[in-house]
């Protein structure tokens, strides 16, 4: 089954001696080809068989595997033959955490589908440059709090790339980057998750020209306290289209996605320089942006629980706002906002210092939209899910200025092209 | 596979060790070559490191050890050896495994008591083999006349019956994991790195058959183990069923052992927050108050990992309990429910203020 390619070799025998004596140091690149019909035990013995440089092919069809899978060699891409014809079904997974679980460098995972692990979907655990493309996550019954957690699941791992993906029916969230540095999540698809996209506690990333539809909410970013990476920085949120997210927020309780009302566009929760500008947004019915302090209390000297420097500008609007959510959150604002909820909202929490004094330049929140937009600050009191004031501030000039722009992300796995 | 196997007391099982042990063993000698090259040996005999595998007698040179808590795997009784090279030792630490020299060798057999002569059934041997490279992982799959023991590399599920400690049989089917799947367990910063052999789950007395001995002692006697302390100015963790001990000590040495080879900083579950070794003091590292932060559905529909005095309010118990894929932890290594390791918990949990 295992075929040699040896083109790293070839080039160098039409040259010279020399370089040809050279060549036989090179290791070589095989590509293994598995189908369906091996069963799944040679899918599992040729991803934990893999070496360096290996390509493994997936053939067109379906695997039924009842335990998880695994890859920790460097340098391997795994390769379906589409998302909609390479598909590897967990119905009958009776082990693991994680449907595909990657724990080595310079990964390619594309064109396959992974359906209904019991767990999350593809986990990629203290990776450095693991590319996630063209794949297919999802819970084939739809939202189902018995859903797996997480659909792609990079999580403290570097130069992560997630781009022309589907994922959809997690319980929490359908593309979550937790704990990891320079991310780029583009060109992806999530919708009927809890939260379609998520980045948590990281640092630099770049989110841009996805779609997240008919989410609870459409995209997250998020800063959690009493984690081993905290304090999440420099995110690009832009060129999103984040519409209709309207499904019911079904994460099992205890999730911090729990707290996220049906009808949330993009929510910005703690985290520092957070730029939102050129998105699309509409059919969000609590409201399209909120900006919020981390509303739990915790024990943890290391943590910012407010967003520190936050610019949202040239989003454009539709409707919004007009049917907020039923829980908690979702009432908490339109009960000081009214309905309408405006198109964005900033729960106004400062820490207590600054209550008394004033927040420095670099740490507000700036919005600079167009005329139309609407806008509230809630005034809360930090932590207490109270506002001190009956009468949120709907001025949003209050907000003028901007910040500098964190420079594009910039990955290892993308430096040579 | 389906045999059926019949409960026995442990104690039967012990008697037949002692007194193999005290019998005239035949000398055999282990290949340090096998444990050394880069292949493994397709059959676990090649290691030499038994003199009578069927009845686990270990061959010259090669020591049983067992730690004062012991990971839960569906019941499995185990039975864990070491060899050193000729000469060579480990150093001691006070906090991990002992640092073992190359071609040193960690050597664990899972069995199940049954009615054969040997009391025995052999269902798995996992080595880990000290090479320059660092430490590998293999594990072997016993035949069904327990004659020999075969490298699996892919992982095995086998159906089996095994006895239950209540005198119950329980059909289960038995997980061998794979190669990457022992690195889920046994891994520090994405390193194979040996679990049990630290001074805190040695430090105490062993049945080593011609009499009784703690086992740092017996390290140090016989020049296994340089620059440890005598055993009293050692770390000891108790054993988790001794009444007598802490509850507290207890349910910290059950944690460290089912728990903290991934729940650590340096582990595979080091996202997670939560820290369950021994000797964390950060009382939210190790779950009190603590809120999750990727746990899904294994949350149960609740708030915090360890809610003090309320042991049904609290996620660690709920995903103890559990043996539910994707819920249960941990995620490795067993299907069944221990129900006296929930018993203790739950007694530990409603300790708490």
């Amino acid at each position: 089954m295992k075929t040699i390619l040896e083109a790293a070799a070839l080039a160098p025998l039409a040259l010279a001696p020399l370089a040809l004596a050279a060549s036989l140091t090179l290791s070589y690149a095989a590509e293994i080809t598995v189908t369906p019909f091996d069963g799944p035990e040679k899918l599992a013995e040729a991803l934990i068989l893999a070496e360096e440089g290996d390509t493994i092919l997936l053939q067109p069809g379906r695997w039924n595997l009842t335990d998880g899978l695994s890859l920790d060699a460097d340098g391997v891409t795994i390769r379906g033959a589409g998302p909609d014809r390479t598909i590897l079904s967990f119905t009958q997974q009776s082990g693991s955490g994680e449907g595909l679980l990657v724990t080595s460098d310079r990964v390619v995972l594309e064109d396959f589908a992974v359906e209904d692990t019991k767990g999350d979907g593809i986990k990629a655990k203290d990776s450095d440059q693991i590319t996630m493309r063209n794949l297919r996550v999802e819970w084939t019954n739809g939202p189902d709090e018995k859903n797996g957690a997480y659909g792609l699941y990079p999580v403290s791992s570097r130069n992560v790339l997630i781009e022309n993906s589907v994922v959809r029916g997690a319980s929490d969230a359908g593309i979550y980057v937790g704990q990891s540095q320079d991310i780029v999540v583009r060109g992806n698809r999530a919708e009927y998750n809890v939260a379609g996209i998520e980045i948590e506690n990281s640092f630099r990333a770049d989110v841009h020209g996805n779609t997240a539809t008919h989410n609870t909410g459409g995209i997250l970013i998020f800063d959690l306290p009493n984690l081993p990476q905290q304090g999440g920085h420099d995110i690009r949120v832009f060129d999103n289209d984040v519409a209709d997210n309207d499904t019911p927020n079904f994460a099992p309780e205890g999730n911090i996605v729990g707290i996220v009302p049906k009808g949330m566009g993009i929510m910005v929760m703690a985290n520092r320089n957070v730029h939102v500008f050129g998105n699309r947004l509409s059919g969000n019915a609590t409201t399209h942006m909120l900006i919020a302090a981390y509303p739990e209390d915790y024990d943890d000297d290391e943590y910012m629980f407010v967003p520190r420097g936050v610019y949202i500008h040239d989003n454009t609007y539709g409707e919004g706002g007009n049917a907020p959510d039923e829980g908690e959150v979702g009432k908490l604002i339109a009960g000081i906002t009214g309905e309408p909820v405006p198109d964005i909202v900033w729960d106004g929490v400062t820490r207590i210092p600054e209550w008394f004094s004033w927040v420095s330049a670099g740490n507000r929140v700036y919005i600079k939209e167009a005329e139309d937009t609407t806008f509230a600050s809630l005034k809360m009191i930090s932590q207490l899910l109270l506002p001190w004031s009956s009468s949120p501030n709907r001025d949003i000039a209050d907000h003028a200025g901007s910040l500098p722009e964190p420079a594009p992300v910039k990955l290892a796995q993308e430096a040579g092209s | 596979m389906g045999r059926r196997l019949i409960r026995r007391a442990f104690g039967a099982a012990v008697t037949a060790l002692a007194a193999g042990l005290l019998a005239t063993v035949p000398a055999a000698a282990v290949d340090e070559t096998a444990i050394l090259a880069k292949r493994p040996p397709e059959q676990l005999s090649a290691f030499g490191f038994f003199a009578d595998a069927a009845a686990q007698l270990p061959a010259e040179g090669v020591l049983p050890f067992a730690p004062a808590t012991p990971l839960f795997t569906d019941f499995a009784e185990k039975w864990r050896f070491v060899y050193m090279p000729e000469g060579k030792s480990a150093g001691y630490d006070e906090e991990e495994a002992f640092h073992f020299p190359v071609g040193a060798a960690l050597i664990k057999t899972f069995a199940y008591p049954d009615d054969s002569e040997d009391g025995l059934h052999l269902v798995e041997t996992r080595v880990l083999l000290h090479q320059d490279s660092g430490w590998q992982a293999w594990a072997y799959v016993w035949n069904e006349d327990q004659s020999e023991a075969e490298l699996n590399i892919a992982g095995a599920k086998i159906g089996m019956e095994i006895p239950l400690p209540d005198g119950g049989v329980k059909a289960i089917t038995y997980a061998v994991p794979n190669k990457n799947q022992c690195k889920g367990c046994h891994a520090i910063n994405g390193a194979v790195t040996p679990i049990g052999p630290k001074a805190r789950n040695l430090n105490h007395a062993f049945d080593y058959g011609e009499g009784t001995e703690n086992q740092l002692a017996r390290w140090i006697g016989t020049g296994l183990l340089t620059g440890a302390p005598q055993p009293a100015d050692a770390p000891s963790v108790p054993d988790w069923l001794d009444e007598t001990a802490p509850l507290d000590a207890r349910a910290r040495a059950w944690l460290d052992i089912n728990c903290a080879h991934c729940h650590r900083r340096e582990g595979p579950a080091s996202n997670s927050g939560l820290f369950l070794t021994w000797s964390e003091k950060d009382q939210t590292a190790y779950g009190i108050n603590k809120r999750p932060v990727a746990a899904g559905r294994g949350s149960g529909g609740l708030h915090i990992d360890i809610a003090p005095g309320k042991p049904e309010e609290s996620i660690l118990l709920y995903r103890v309990v559990s043996d539910e894929p994707g819920v249960m932890m941990p995620e490795l290594g067993r299907s069944l429910t221990d129900p006296r390791a929930v018993e203790l918990l739950r007694d530990w949990i409603s300790s708490l203020n």
